[in-house]
Order: structure tokens, then C-alpha cells, then sequence
């Protein structure tokens, strides 16, 4: 199973609830990671995720592309993708 | 128009179980943005980060806690200001305001309440080791000198002989008190004879008189048992002293020991639920001390020296944040402006830590370190935090014992203490240090002036 797929599969409440089918993990999320999350079941284009982000949310002066690599990073430590994953 | 939801950093936090207990305590990260009504930020502003703050209504209250607790149980009560707890001159001022005598354990301890103002008649010395021109002036000053062991003994005899006056003293006693572990380097031990043969030995010496036992079960006991125990001996003690020698006491000192509202890194329960109030330690002690063989109107004074429980609560410790970092192991890394050279005590506690300001954002797993370029300053392991941006004021609570007194100029210098009085009104008690502060006492040796 590829990454976007097993992204996918996660049951993600509009709160941010996270249910992890393959592991039973649960997790909470902000609605920044939510956003991400969802951007990413589409598609895991850098691009793209960035400007959902800029479209939801009222950016001031944060450093997007750093948070947004250590989600991806913390994706993959809690083993909801693969140590393999990135942004193309 | 719709407005958008300011961004925040992406947050994700795996739910971890069995973490709640059967009180269902649970870690709770309401900020504290007031301190007895002064804003926080105000305080920074002013005075500068990081910043030890002082309530003056906590340390009376407290005090008076005390007080009202044990008055209504034993007649006579006394309280010694433990001034290794916190010496500050205006903390130390206000527990003597409130009635309290001086507890000191050395020389600098000694002189600095003589210099606050104190009668030497009304500090209680205690410690294992009081050089004799101390002890000299000490005895002479008729301060209350505790007896630490036989050398001491000995030396309190040839100084009285030397002088021509006639002590009144106390011997510390050690002793097994159930469920904690014995302190026996302190004292006379009970249990083994020692501390009767030292009143045997003082009463033989006859150039002093013995008018107080004391002793001190332990430290952050939160147990009262321990302390019921403790004085039942002590009044056993007492009993035999007066059948044996005809020695009526004035004082049984109890020491100190009680816990402050703080959580033991080791603590299964926080503070808040497993510290016992003063009541249930004044009932312990009262109890055993009922059993004490006098008339009521003969009861010795009892003696309390329990400074972190008075002035723990009613300190603070502000602080900025300087950065947020992700560590390798997906962790949040806060790095803040105070380290433990300030806060000493975070080596013992689970501090509990606060935002300064109102926070949004969801909390998750945040380990807390200090500026210090050491490895060993980390204030608070992995706790549950709200996002914080750089600047933010965060705040340590309870941090009012020892660590104005063992905090240490190491990298950093140390900083101003605040107290806010009663009214609201605040000022400094102790300024923040300088480099001349620092390299005042240094000399620089002939052969090195010149570079």
C-alpha cells in the first residue's frame, strides 16, 4: 500500500480525532494539522500544501515549509506513512 | 466577509493511556497571568527576565495557617524562621513580624539575623559544626545552642568554663520514626542510648543546663504518621529526663520537614492531593506529645522549624521563552531564560509550570531546559505544553524554598527578587547581580596584572 492510500485510511473527525485502523492509535490534531493531513490525501505535492495552508489560514510570519517538514517527520515516527515518505 | 483562523504550527499528539490515576488528577496548563493582581508581563517589564516574585500574603497566610493549627492544640508554640530555607532579609522580616524567632545553622546564618534585627536570645542554632569563636559568641549572646554530638558537648563546657557563665542548652536527638528512613548523622541517637548518655554526661559536667530536646524526622515527609511517632518518643524522652535527673523542659523542638505543595520527581500523586495541611501534621504532633508526664500548666513550649512549607508556596519564578525546537524523537524542546543554576530544586520537583499568557493552540509533549550550554539544565521533562511563541512569560510555581539560597552564579548572573505586598504595591528585595557583583572578591596575582 502506498502512503497517500494508507493516509486515506485514517479516520480523521473534523475536530481533529485521529483513529489509527492498522495500529489502533489515536491521536489528537490542530486544525493546522488537519488541514495538512487532508491536503495530503489528495496529493503530496509540497506546492500545493503550502497554498491550501496560505488559502485556510490567516499566515502572519510563520516558517511554513519548516513546520510543515517536521509533520512529515512526525507522520512518519508515529508510523502513519513510511520512513520512505516525502513531499515531491 | 468570513475571517480565516490564525495559522498555529501543525500539532499531533498520539493519546497515551494509563497516565490518570484513580483521582483522575490530570495535568491542567491554565496560565497565570496575575500574581496577587499584578500582571506578570508588568513584572518582566519592569524588573527584567527571569525574576523570583515573592507574595507577601501567601508567607503571612501561611504562617498564620501554622500557627492557628497548632494554638489550638498545644498552648505554647513557637516558630524558627529556617533561615537556610530562604534568608532573604525581607522574607526573613516578615516571619519575624508575625511573631517568629530565628532558626540558624552557621555562622553567616547567625550574624545575618543578629543584623536583621534579631535578639540573639531569640535564635535557635542548630548544625553539626559551629566554630568555636561562633559558639563563643553564640553562648555568650545566650542564643539557644543545640548540641550536636559529644565534641560539641565538650567544646560548649570549656567555652562555659572559660567565660564563667552557665548555658542554657538542647541536645538534638536522632531517631527511628515509622515509615521513613532514619537521619542518624544528626543529632544523639535515641534508640541506641546515645542521647542518654549525653544528658548523663551534661548533667555530670555541670557547667550548663538542659532546657530543650530537639528533633528532625526528615525532609518533605508526607507522612504525619512519622511525626505522631517522632513525638511520643521525644515525650518519652522527656518523661525519663524528669524521673531521672529532675529536668523540667521549657522546649521539645520538632524540626521541620513538612511538605510544600510541590510534587516529588518520584511522587506518584501531585502535590496538590497527596500534601498533608498543617491540621493533620499538628494533629500527629499534639497527639504524641499528650503523652508527655506534666501538668498542663508545665507543658513545655512546643518548637517548629518548617520553612519550606511557609515560604515555598509563595514563590515564583518568571521566566521567557528564548526558542522552540523539535528534538530527533518528535518531541517539542522549549528553551526558556532561567536555568537550574536558579532553580535548584528542579533536580527534587516536578515544578509545575505555567504560560504567563493567555495561550491557544493545542498542548503536546514539551521538554523544558534552561540557556545553560550544559546538558544536565532541564527544568521539566516531557510535560504537556501549549504552543509558546518566543517572549512568552512562563511561570514556576512554589519555588519560594531554597532556591534563593542555593542558586548559584554559574554562566549566568542571578537575577532581581520582587516582593508584592499586600496592597499590590511591589518592589525589589534583592537587586539582579552586575560583574562587579561577580569579580568583586577576585584578585589578580602580581606576575598576571601586566597582560
Amino acid at each position: 500500500m502506498n502512503d497517500i492510500d494508507r493516509l486515506r485510511d485514517l479516520a480523521l473527525s473534523e475536530t481533529g480525532f485521529l483513529f489509527d485502523p492498522y495500529s489502533g492509535a489515536t491521536f489528537s490534531l490542530n486544525p493546522t494539522a488537519v488541514t495538512i493531513l487532508r491536503a495530503l490525501r489528495g496529493s503530496a505535492d509540497r506546492v500545493a500544501v503550502l497554498e491550501t495552508l496560505k488559502r485556510e489560514f490567516d499566515v502572519q510570519s510563520a516558517d511554513l515549509e519548516h513546520d510543515l517538514d517536521e509533520f512529515i517527520a512526525l507522520l512518519r515516527r508515529e508510523g502513519l506513512v513510511s520512513r520512505e515518505f516525502g513531499l515531491s | 466577509m468570513t475571517t480565516k483562523p490564525l495559522y498555529e504550527r501543525p500539532v499531533l499528539v498520539r493519546h497515551q493511556l494509563g497516565h490518570m490515576n484513580k483521582m483522575g488528577a490530570m495535568q491542567v496548563n491554565r496560565p497565570l497571568t496575575h500574581i496577587d493582581g499584578v500582571p506578570v508581563e508588568e513584572l518582566l517589564a519592569r524588573y527584567g527576565s527571569p525574576l523570583f516574585v515573592f507574595s507577601e500574603r501567601t508567607l503571612r497566610e501561611r504562617h498564620q495557617e501554622l500557627t492557628s493549627a497548632f494554638s489550638r492544640r498545644w498552648p505554647k508554640l513557637r516558630v524558627g524562621w529556617s533561615y537556610k530555607t530562604n534568608y532573604l532579609g525581607a522574607i526573613a522580616r516578615i516571619f519575624h513580624s508575625e511573631g517568629s524567632w530565628a532558626e540558624v545553622v552557621s555562622g553567616f546564618e547567625y550574624e545575618k539575623a543578629v543584623a536583621l534585627g534579631v535578639p540573639p536570645d531569640h535564635i535557635h542554632f542548630n548544625g553539626p559544626y559551629k566554630p568555636e569563636p561562633v559558639l563563643e559568641r553564640a553562648l555568650v549572646d545566650e542564643a539557644m545552642v543545640h548540641i550536636d554530638h559529644f565534641d560539641e558537648l565538650a567544646l560548649v563546657e570549656k567555652i562555659a568554663k572559660r567565660r564563667g557563665i552557665r548555658p542554657k542548652v538542647a541536645i538534638r536527638v536522632n531517631l527511628v520514626a515509622e515509615g521513613i528512613p532514619a537521619w542518624s548523622r544528626f543529632g544523639f541517637s535515641l534508640e541506641n542510648g546515645q542521647a542518654r548518655d549525653a544528658v548523663a554526661r551534661l548533667v555530670a559536667g555541670d557547667a550548663m543546663d538542659l532546657v530543650g530536646l530537639h528533633c528532625h524526622v526528615g525532609t518533605f515527609i508526607l507522612e504525619p504518621q512519622a511525626y505522631r511517632d517522632a513525638a511520643t518518643k521525644l515525650a518519652g524522652f522527656a518523661n525519663e529526663l524528669r524521673s531521672r535527673f529532675g529536668i523540667a523542659l521549657s522546649f521539645i523542638d520538632l524540626g521541620g520537614g513538612f511538605a510544600s505543595h510541590n510534587t516529588l520527581r518520584a511522587q506518584y500523586l501531585p502535590g496538590g492531593v497527596a500534601t498533608p495541611s498543617f491540621e493533620r501534621y499538628a494533629d500527629a504532633i499534639c497527639d504524641g506529645l499528650a503523652t508527655l508526664d506534666v501538668r498542663p500548666q508545665e507543658r513545655p513550649t512546643l518548637v517548629l522549624e518548617t520553612g519550606r512549607a511557609l515560604v515555598d508556596d509563595a514563590g515564583y519564578l518568571l521566566s521567557s521563552v528564548v526558542a522552540n525546537k523539535r528534538l530527533a524523537d518528535g518531541r517539542r524542546g522549549m528553551v526558556i531564560d532561567a536555568g537550574v543554576n536558579l532553580l535548584f530544586t528542579s533536580f527534587w520537583y516536578k515544578h509545575e509550570l505555567l504560560p504567563g499568557v493567555e495561550t491557544r493552540g493545542m498542548p503536546e509533549p514539551t521538554v523544558v531546559y534552561g540557556p545553560l550550554c550544559m546538558s544536565i539544565d532541564e527544568l521539566r521533562d516531557t510535560m504537556l505544553f501549549p504552543p509558546m511563541k518566543v517572549g512568552d512569560p512562563v511561570v514556576f510555581k512554589n519555588v519560594g524554598a531554597y532556591n534563593v539560597t542555593q542558586w548559584m552564579q554559574f554562566i549566568t548572573y542571578r537575577p532581581a527578587v520582587v516582593l508584592i505586598g499586600r496592597d499590590g504595591r511591589h518592589a525589589l528585595i534583592r537587586r539582579a547581580e552586575q560583574l562587579a557583583d561577580v569579580i568583586g572578591p577576585e584578585e589578580m596575582p602580581p606576575w598576571l596584572e601586566k597582560h
